[in-house]
């Protein structure tokens, strides 16, 4: 017992935090030892990202304690905390894009250091965590993997006794991954502690010594992953049993539905992606999984697919259609539906509320009266359902989208898409910030669509996700499409290969 | 019509001293901008300089103090806009305008007694030994204390921008308030620094109108200048040198086309004395339209208010 409060570096007692009348923390307690690694799991929304805001200073709690190295521990803003030894990593990067790598190190610096100074210690620590950063390069033009790499040059320089990390695999390919993975183990290995959020299981398995499991702001237990199987973590994390959809069940090879033949598209901007020979088909009850990193033409694919943008040398079939040259409207009268990424702006509008949105995406005209009146009972009964079957939290029918939160709009959004119950539907990142238990029921709602006949295209960077539920898998790298493959035949390890670009 | 009436020595020297008051505003307004703030009060914080200098410099009887009180006013000014946007986190662009209209408005009412009044005069300080190079020193060494004070100026923002830790953090409020909130920067104080920053300039340049480049009070004097130190800012796509040699190419055309005037070019007045606001659309249109480089100059939160988020 002794020994393991000399061991403690942190420690924080009954922490709460209320924000209106939610609870985000409820008396959370944890014990961060030395060089240890610590995973922080939960849900979307279960207050892991509330409590490590109070840890770096940027909340301040309503009641409770914490120490640091033995000493009471009361952080006003994150300079206290940086002053005191904690770094972090944030999820969303805290990087300023029109600026270098290295005027974003310095600007995560208390005190003035020489430039020169800085700049060598910068280079050691690189060389000795392998963490390659050009320090003249500005932060717009750099990958997401590097972009991280800046954020943990950035905490590490401060020499922090715990570092924590929020979400720090959600955009990263599995080759960086585990290159971080690497840095991590020898920073706990030097006498780091690490503060390990995410909810992705399997990595917490592979990398973390103990396990607080937070769910609706409360802390469920501490467990040690390494002797538990990834589903008995995530059903403590859920809080129920989950269940695992599988890829639709084609009884017969049916028609083509969509092909699309791409030689060269050159992007609008200067930050875009020129998308190069795409040959893609999907027949009828089938998922075609896009897999690859966010910006490597993901968006541009999109553009064509929806008709948003339109270009030479791209030739789109729809049951042996040309529709390359209509737009979006018009593709979706024909049985198209389209879910892109982003979700206020794009696949919803913010300032409407959820009935306008159904109503000015709906193609066929079905809540169109006579002389023009709406139908509102209709559009009630349509939107209301999608509600209750996406189990979207919103107060109501009538509440503004922009008062969802984003993963209850995205579950709005892929409910309304799948509601026009499309022959061909194609989404963008159809779990982006939605909770497992949410996502697992988009994703059934996808492969039945697609067991009634629905083509579906998936794009998504959540490789899980694909696997789990596409009859085909293909990878963007640089605007490349890999031939699709059948998902049986594909071995993980591969996957790596194709997405860092390495072969085709 | 005869050019050779024109002497290019003095008509460089004269273009040096209607331009001033567009440098100075422009730069202030160039922080405030670095900062994220989009102050379309400019207009109206250089006319409170311009009439407060002018009554300041005329009680006194001395042109010196007149500037210093146009800085102290312009900067008063702006600090309603502070409080609209940082506090009652107001619109920008409509305070910035409700700003300028309160401004012309309040400058017309202190200075009705003052027009048709002389100010006190501002002594040249010639450069010794430099200001006896033939042509050279007659354009740029025989000047008076400001147009040396806003050349420094000039210098001096440039540097504080691109050299300096406070600079950096200026910018990077400006490009990001979120995330320098999160590095634990104070987003509104910096902001409220820049703004008043802007206010003393935009007060020194339409005292300079009033005091040195009219010199005189009327009503509505500064005449849009406040606008065409707005247009300067976007013209050198946020850079302060850029800004200075737009502000001289904008300053030679008004001068030259009041020579022109002068020696009877036979073109009609009224579209000479348009040719600034013109080459001011104009020099807007290439700019917008030029794709490349060009967008990095701009702050990537400007004109959005912060609001502190959990």
């Amino acid at each position: 017992m002794n020994n393991k409060i000399e061991n403690t570096l942190f420690q924080c007692r009954a922490i709460n935090k209320e924000f209106g009348n939610v609870k985000a923390n409820d008396d959370i307690s944890i014990n961060v030892s030395k060089s240890q690694i610590h995973a922080l799991l939960g849900e979307n929304g279960a207050g892991k990202s509330t409590l490590v805001k109070i840890i770096y200073g940027l909340l301040q709690p309503d009641s409770g304690s914490m120490t640091f190295s033995n000493k009471d521990f009361t952080p006003k803003s994150p300079k206290d905390a940086r002053a005191l030894g904690v770094g972090m990593v944030f999820q969303h990067f805290s990087l300023f894009e029109p600026l270098t790598a290295f005027e974003n190190i310095l600007l995560g610096l208390d005190k003035e250091l020489g430039e020169n100074e800085l700049r060598d210690s910068v280079i050691t620590l690189s060389e000795s965590y392998g963490l390659e950063v050009n320090l003249s390069s500005f932060i717009g033009d750099l990958s997401a993997g590097e972009r991280q790499r800046v954020e943990i040059i950035r905490a590490l320089i401060q020499k922090p006794k715990l570092l924590i990390m929020d979400e720090p695999t959600s955009v990263l390919t599995p080759f960086e991954c585990e290159s971080l993975f690497k840095t991590l183990k020898k920073l706990a290995s030097e006498g780091t502690s690490i503060l390990y959020i995410s909810h992705k299981l399997k990595e917490i398995a592979d990398l973390c010594d103990t396990a607080s499991v937070l769910r609706k702001g409360a802390v469920v237990g501490e467990y040690d992953p390494k002797k538990m199987t990834a589903r008995e973590l995530g059903e403590i994390m859920v809080g129920q049993s989950l269940f695992e959809p599988k890829p639709p069940v084609a009884t017969n090879k049916g028609d083509r539905v969509l092909s699309v033949k791409i030689n060269e598209v050159k992007p609008d901007t200067q930050f875009g992606v020129t998308l190069k020979n795409i040959d893609l088909e999907v027949y009828q009850s089938e998922i075609l999984g896009i897999g690859g990193v966010a910006g490597n033409g993901q968006e541009e694919l999109m553009q064509i697919l929806t008709g948003e943008k339109k270009a030479q040398r791209v030739s789109i079939k729809y049951m042996n259609n040309n529709v390359e040259m209509l737009n979006p409207r018009e593709r979706r009268e024909i049985g198209l539906a389209f879910a892109p990424e982003e979700r206020l702006g794009h696949a919803a509008v913010g300032n409407l509320n959820l009935l306008e949105n159904s109503l000015i995406t709906d193609p066929k005209k079905r809540f169109q009266k006579k002389m023009g009146f709406i139908n509102f009972s209709e559009l009630n009964e349509f939107t209301n359902q999608i509600i209750e079957k996406f189990n979207v939290k919103t107060t109501s029918a009538s509440a503004l989208a922009s008062s969802l939160s984003g993963g209850n709009l995205q579950k709005f959004v892929v409910g309304r898409e799948i509601a026009q119950k499309p022959s061909l539907f194609i989404v963008n990142q159809p779990t982006w910030g939605v909770d497992a238990l949410s996502a697992a029921n988009i994703r059934q709602a996808i492969v039945e669509i697609a067991n009634t006949g629905a083509a579906i295209i998936l794009i998504s960077q959540d490789l899980d996700e694909i696997l789990e539920i596409s009859n085909k898998v293909a990878f963007l790298t640089n605007g490349n499409l890999s031939t699709p493959t059948n998902t049986a035949d594909i071995k993980t390890d591969e996957i790596g290969a194709i997405m860092g670009g390495i072969s085709a | 019509m005869d050019l050779s009436e024109i002497n290019f020595a003095v008509l460089v020297a004269s273009l040096i001293v209607a331009s001033t008051p567009l440098v100075l505003a422009a730069l202030g307004e160039l922080i405030a901008e670095k900062a994220g703030v989009l102050n379309l009060g400019v207009e109206g914080m250089m006319i409170i300089g311009a009439v407060s200098g002018f009554i300041v410099g005329v009680e006194t009887g001395s042109a010196y103090v007149g500037i210093i009180a146009a800085a102290v006013a312009g900067a008063l000014l702006s600090l309603l806009f502070s409080f609209i946007i940082l506090i009652m986190q107001a619109n920008q662009v409509a305070s910035g305008l409700a700003l300028t209209i309160f401004g012309l408005g309040i400058a017309a009412l202190m200075g009705h007694p003052y027009t048709g009044i002389k100010s006190p005069q501002i002594s040249t300080i010639s450069i010794p030994i430099l200001n006896e190079i033939p042509i050279l020193g007659t354009m740029f060494f025989q000047h008076d204390l400001v147009v040396y004070l806003s050349l420094i100026s000039v210098l001096t923002v440039w540097y504080f921008l691109t050299r300096t830790r406070a600079g950096l953090i200026l910018r990077s409020v400006g490009e990001d308030h979120n995330v320098a909130h999160s590095l634990g920067y104070r987003v509104k104080t910096i902001r409220f620094l820049a703004i008043t920053f802007g206010g003393a300039m935009a007060g020194v340049g339409g005292g300079y109108l009033s005091l040195v480049r009219v010199p005189q009070w009327t009503e509505g004097m500064t005449a849009g200048a406040g606008w065409i130190a707005l247009a300067l800012v976007v013209f050198s796509g946020w850079r302060p040198f850029r800004l200075l040699v737009g502000a001289y190419i904008f300053g030679g055309i008004t001068i030259l086309q009041l020579n022109l005037q002068a020696i009877g070019v036979n073109i009609n007045i009224a579209v000479l004395s348009m040719a600034p606001y013109l080459a001011t659309i104009l020099a807007l249109v290439v700019i917008s339209m030029s794709r490349f480089r060009g967008n990095r100059g701009a702050p990537g939160c400007l004109g959005t208010s912060f609001v502190k988020t959990t």
